[in-house]
């Protein structure tokens, strides 16, 4: 199930960038504006998500261990 | 997971902070640019730490008070975290320094000499090292009570250290660091209103976050405590 869910995500992200591909020859959106300081905002916040999704996941084995 | 306010505030803290601090306008200076964001990174990092140490410290009392071993748990994991903290912020800061200070027209070894004889820069190293002898203390004494006690009182002398390293002797010495005059970004004279609606939830952020990190790292040193008594 969860491996499932996970392969859905993907592909679900993937049709996501590809629409936003299929967008970008016609016309600029935001992430071309402002010489694409906003690709640069989307990828830091990617990391600071991954990096505090990863807090949150030890902080849950902690807490799992901590009951045992 | 305890999953409580204040985890919930660091992410919302972060979030607006790394999207705000790129995007809401800052002011134009000269040499600085667009780096000058990077106050809402670097400069977190020393505050976090502060924050952190101080936090160090007062377990560190608590332990010399009632000589309860978690607190000399928390005490060395505030430190731990604290320091890898201003590790972070002296990492970025020679980042920062090397594309702001150093001169385009002298030779990269002749800039590289002078930002290396900056004051602030050799005082947060000596804080740094003077932290790192901690951890050291810490390992070399075999004997748990002996450890926490000489290392709950050594975290008290590296605590006091930082005063004349980091706050005292390079405001006397000229440097490039801003600052010189006051507590940078402290002061509200110093600091533009624009970037100071960033930089105050930042450097909450970033300190949850450490506190977060470090809380974890007690919480497991406590269930490895725990398990090695019942074994």
């Amino acid at each position: 199930m969860n491996k499932l869910n996970k392969s859905l995500l993907l592909l679900f992200a993937l049709s996501i960038t590809n629409f936003l591909q299929a967008q970008e020859e016609t016309m600029a959106n935001t992430m071309r504006t402002n010489g694409k300081i906003y690709v640069v905002v989307a990828v830091l916040t990617t990391i600071l998500l991954g990096l505090l999704a990863y807090v949150i996941r030890l902080d849950k084995k902690i807490s799992k261990l901590e009951k045992e | 997971m305890r999953f409580t306010w204040w985890k919930l505030l660091s992410i919302a803290l972060l979030l607006y902070a790394v999207i705000g601090g790129l995007l809401l306008p800052v002011p134009e200076l000269t040499q600085l640019g667009e780096t000058i964001r990077n106050l809402y990174f670097h400069v977190c990092m020393w505050f976090a730490m502060m924050i952190l140490f101080t936090i160090s410290i007062i377990h560190s009392i608590k332990y010399l008070n009632n000589k309860r071993a978690v607190h000399d748990i928390k005490s060395k994991e505030y430190a731990a975290v604290g320091s890898y903290l201003g590790i972070l912020g002296y990492a970025t800061g020679a980042i920062w320094a090397s594309y702001t200070w150093a001169d385009p027209n002298n030779p990269a070894y002749a800039s590289f000499g002078s930002i290396m004889r900056e004051p602030k820069l050799i005082g947060a190293a000596l804080a740094l090292l003077v932290y790192g002898a901690y951890f050291i203390l810490r390992n070399s004494i075999t004997d748990i009570d002996q450890k926490a006690r000489v290392s709950a009182v050594y975290n008290i002398f590296a605590y006091a250290m930082l005063f004349p390293t980091i706050w005292i002797i390079p405001r006397l010495l000229p440097s490039l660091h801003p600052g010189q005059e006051g507590n940078p970004a402290l002061n509200f004279n110093d600091i533009d209103a624009r970037m100071r609606i960033v930089f105050y939830p930042a450097v909450m952020g970033w300190s949850l976050l450490g506190v977060w990190i470090a809380s974890l790292k007690i919480r497991l040193e406590i269930l490895k405590e725990k398990k090695f008594s019942n074994e």
